[in-house]
């Protein structure tokens, strides 16, 4: 009974505590790298079953929070540790217990520079983000969201590449700066509601230019978080120096926060506000879509374009939410934000297959260029099956997850405007050129190379993250419903949130 | 003079005679058995904590007619500065047995500095106030000195000793003219005076405060008046810098909280623009100049300015929650000031061990002692769940209730920056190859102090509701 009261507490400390006490095992011979390799999976496992549970146990139909807890926890700050999840909150949180397994099974055996630490760090960061995705005080999500950067920080800085440490200082900063200002947002609500609840900060009347203000600065944090246009600059950066489990994590799950910040902060908390910038946050979504777009063409680093890739996939994120407003009611823009959400999802698991992929070739050959490639078909072509497999749905292909997203937003900007969905769709062109391109020249042609010609296939270690994550790419692409079903009656309520003005005698 | 009245001041009185017995009894040793008056001065730390933990009353008590106060705050600050003498002694006592320094100056003037941080958390008089800051400054001047080899030493012992004697007599100048004006020097009868005869709160007193002011910022070490302190906590012998970065941090908060809120509390409106200039212009030139340093004591030192900003931050709104705030952040500080001196002194060797470059790899060479600095950085950078975070929160949270946002946004604003110089010493420490390989050893005692310490940074901050309530309820 107590696992059911507290499941949420129990899925953010379990990893959190399996991790420190990972840090207390030293990893010098075989066996203990192999104790500290199966407690991460153990661990990692045991949040899955526990993300499992929640999800037969959550009830789709309601609006309302669910798997409450709630204790004083700075009482002359009015500070609680209240924890709760929506329908747009559960999803996020199955695809964080669902990636972090598979994190630490490919990094199985590939690090070797201090594996105790490095388990831990992604232990406790899956903690910390359940407990982003969870929060419901406005403190307790700051403290989750800003302790977060910590781990990866460390991970970038530690395991990355060649100039980890300016991608590691210039990712912790460039988040960091983004948000502080949103601290000062809540310290602000906070004077006026007298409490850190997230609830009562959507409840509690603003005037516009306050909700100005709080937008922005919001926007500064989420925006550097998604990453929009033009503050991504960290995000190739981060990317190309992190080792390959930090980049599935930073892409699958962190970008995901800065569009869980817009839901479930930005939108309610200042409605009018968001009407008010929505045209210049499409304008930012379609940059993001378009132009990162080219400049992804163009890249020769194989991460990198990926990285970019995601950029773009995120605008249509920022994109499906924002284009709500375009709308009389904004009740029919509920499609546009179950795209989005879908999107963020389907995201999740392809980017992360992805770099996953990108990484299987990096720890045979220690190059990400796509030059130093070429014809890996012939020597890896089960390999190469996976990654045809996940560029195209990296591109939007039909019966992959990666269009089920895309073709909901592009549909709600075709009501909306007929010139957004021009420019939107423009990305499965972009889309398919990049992707496609990069596997052109990756896998097919002549074999490029003696280190081509001397690769080895997959283990079967490899196979089996690769496959079930193609299987749910796969599953969402052909059924998304229950997925969908999950987060429908949350998104028809915050509808209704959104279109009510919190201008006091103002009638919307 | 009664009973009551010598209970009220045991703790001092105590102390006293226990110097004088540390002072004899040092006569007599030598070599190994310095460590009788290492013991011996714990002994009188513990027991003049003891003494202050039972003669604390409830609520405020005024002794030596009313030129003595004791009430909770007193009570509170003087065990945290106590305790703060107490770990910086444990810190230091391998240090100076291997640098040749163990000799029983450094334990008699610290528990002189200490007597005067006791007399001046308890002073409601301008004058006792003043005696108290003098008993602690000279004993500072001579303990940056104490190392009479060192020239780098002795140059910034005069810096301290030139300005800070400037300092003092502006003080006292700010001193006399608000005796003049108000006819008293205790605080509840300045207060007093100042609410019967609101004539008073003109140009004369005005004149008098902003001298005061200066005195209080320089012991603060707040801009403009911060120009001694990077060079003293650089030339001092590392323990002496822990020690002047820690507990006297606690005294000069009873300073200006005695005289601007007890007793010039009346006239908020003419201090509170001065304070406030001089929180921001510390905020700002602590954390950026704060980047350009190589030297480790140097950056802690301009760091500590970055944070006197953020102490009087939560002064100048002039509210109880912002006093309560800106204790919190207070003792939070020198926790964290205590645990980085502490670390460095365990690295040093020798001279070495005070440039940045000297972190470098320490997570290799002794992981356990990277990790209490990686907490300590973090919470001086202000992220959660370490303790300065909810610090910097209280502090922002009262700002912002006295309807200062935009001083907040500069607040966290230079907060990032300072993230930066914080960071670095973290890459220094996991991220870069140690210059050498030969692990450091940490002696057992030490060790334990500091993991204590570490942890205390991180504890306080998973549960920092406790601390902050006492800081509240010591205010009432």
């Amino acid at each position: 009974m107590m696992l059911i009261n507290s499941i949420l507490s129990t899925m953010i400390w379990l990893p959190i505590l399996a991790g420190i006490s990972l840090l207390f095992l030293s990893d010098n011979d075989e066996r203990t790298k192999n104790t500290v390799r199966y407690i991460s999976l153990g661990a990692s496992l045991a949040t899955l079953f526990l993300g499992v549970y929640l999800y037969l146990e959550f009830d789709g139909t309601t609006a309302s929070m669910q798997f409450i807890e709630k204790m004083p926890w700075i009482e002359s700050l009015g500070v609680q540790y209240y924890l709760g999840v929506d329908g747009i909150s559960v999803p996020l949180i199955l695809l964080t217990v669902f990636i972090t397994p598979f994190v630490v099974i490919s990094s199985w055996d590939v690090i070797k520079l201090k594996p105790a630490q490095y388990f831990a760090a992604f232990l406790i960061l899956e903690g910390l983000m359940i407990g982003v995705f969870s929060a419901l005080d406005a403190i307790l999500f700051y403290v989750f969201w800003e302790a977060m950067l910590v781990p990866m920080f460390l991970i970038i800085g530690i395991w990355g590449g060649q100039r980890r440490i300016y991608a590691t200082v210039k990712f912790f900063l460039y988040t960091f700066l983004g948000s502080v200002l949103m601290l000062v947002s809540f310290i602000y609500l906070y004077g006026q509601t007298a409490d850190f609840d997230l609830q009562n900060f959507m409840m509690t009347p603003l005037t516009m230019f306050e909700q100005q203000l709080i937008f922005i600065a919001f926007l500064l944090a989420f925006a550097v978080k998604v990453p929009m246009w033009p503050v991504h600059t960290w995000l190739p950066d981060a990317h190309v120096e992190a080792p390959t489990g930090g980049s599935v994590i930073l892409a699958a799950i962190m970008l995901k926060m800065g569009g869980y910040g817009f839901i479930r902060l930005s939108m309610p908390i200042t409605p009018d506000a968001s009407e008010y910038f929505a045209f210049m946050m499409i304008v930012l979504s379609l940059i993001a879509v378009t132009y990162i777009g080219f400049v992804a063409l163009m890249q020769t680093d194989m991460k990198k374009l990926i990285a970019y890739s995601s950029i773009a996939h995120m605008g249509f994120v920022t994109l499906g939410f924002f284009i709500v407003w375009s709308f009389v009611e904004t009740s029919q823009g509920t499609l546009g934000v179950t795209g989005a959400m879908v999107q963020m999802i389907s995201h999740g698991l392809i980017s992360g297959a992805m770099f996953l992929c990108v990484g299987v070739l990096y720890d045979r050959m220690h190059s990400r260029e796509i030059s130093a490639y070429g014809g890996v078909a012939n020597t890896m072509p089960i390999f190469a099956a996976f990654m045809v497999f996940f560029s195209m749905s990296n591109a939007g292909l039909p019966g992959t997850s990666g269009f089920v997203g895309e073709f909901m937003v592009i549909l709600a900007s075709f009501k909306a405007n007929i010139w957004y969905a021009f420019l939107a769709a423009t990305t499965l062109i972009l889309g398919a050129a990049y992707t496609l391109w990069m596997v052109k020249r990756v896998l097919y042609g002549e074999v490029a190379n003696d280190n081509v010609a001397k690769l080895t296939d997959l283990n079967s270690r490899e196979f089996f993250v690769l496959s079930v994550l193609a299987a749910s790419v796969l599953l969402v692409g052909v059924w998304p419903s229950p997925l969908i079903d999950l987060m429908t009656a949350t998104i028809d309520q915050l509808m209704l949130q959104i279109s009510e003005t919190k201008i006091i005698g103002v009638e919307s | 003079m009664d009973m009551q009245t010598i209970f009220s001041a045991s703790a001092e009185i105590f102390l006293v005679i226990m110097i004088c017995a540390v002072l004899i009894v040092d006569l007599f040793v030598e070599g190994e058995e310095r460590k009788v008056t290492f013991w011996l001065s714990l002994a009188s730390l513990l027991g003049t904590a003891l003494l202050v933990l039972n003669n604390t009353p409830e609520s405020r008590e005024f002794i030596f007619d009313g030129s003595y106060v004791n009430d909770p705050l007193a009570g509170l600050l003087k065990i945290a500065s106590i305790i703060m003498v107490g770990i910086g002694f444990i810190y230091s006592r391998k240090y100076l047995i291997k640098n040749n320094l163990m000799k029983g100056e450094f334990f008699l003037l610290s528990l002189f500095g200490l007597l005067g941080m006791l007399i001046m958390i308890s002073a409601n008089s301008l004058l006792i106030m003043y005696l108290g800051l003098e008993t602690l400054s000279l004993s500072l001047y001579a303990l940056v000195a104490f190392d009479r080899n060192s020239s780098i030493a002795a140059e910034s012992a005069m810096k301290y000793f030139i300005l800070g004697a400037i300092a003092s007599g502006s003080l006292l100048y700010g001193i006399s003219w608000i005796y003049g004006v108000t006819g008293s020097l205790e605080f509840n009868e300045i207060a007093l005076s100042i609410s019967q005869d609101s004539s008073l709160n003109s140009l004369p007193l005005w004149f008098g405060m902003a001298f005061v002011v200066v005195g209080i910022a320089f012991k603060f070490g707040a801009v403009p008046f911060h120009m001694w302190l990077p060079d003293v906590y650089q030339g001092a012998r590392t323990p002496v810098t822990l020690f002047i970065a820690t507990a006297p941090k606690l005294a000069a908060f009873a300073l200006i909280y005695r005289i601007l809120v007890d007793g010039l509390g009346g006239v908020q409106d003419a201090w509170q623009g001065t304070i406030m200039i001089v929180s921001l212009l510390s905020l700002i030139l602590g954390n950026v100049v704060a980047i350009a340093q190589t030297n480790i004591k140097r950056m802690l030192g301009y760091s500590a300015i970055g944070h006197v900003g953020f102490i009087f931050a939560g002064i100048f709104t002039g509210t109880q929650i912002g006093y309560s705030a800106a204790l919190f952040y207070s003792l939070t500080y020198i926790i964290m000031a205590a645990g980085a001196f502490g670390v460095l002194i365990a690295l040093s060797d020798e001279e070495q061990g005070d440039q940045l470059e000297d972190l470098k790899g320490l997570s290799q060479r002794n992981p356990w002692l990277a990790g209490i600095m990686l907490f300590i950085m973090l919470g001086m950078a202000g992220i959660p769940p370490w303790v300065g975070f909810f610090a910097k929160l209280d502090i922002i949270n009262a700002v912002v209730d006295a309807g200062f946002a935009g001083f907040a946004v500069v607040m966290v604003l230079t907060s990032v920056i300072g993230a930066f110089y914080y960071l670095r010493v973290i890459w220094f420490m996991y991220f870069e190859k140690a210059q050498e390989s030969k692990a450091i050893v940490v002696s057992r005692d030490i060790g334990a102090v500091l993991s204590l310490n570490g942890l205390l940074v991180l504890a306080l901050g998973l549960f920092p509701g406790a601390l902050m309530q006492l800081c509240i309820s010591v205010m009432n």
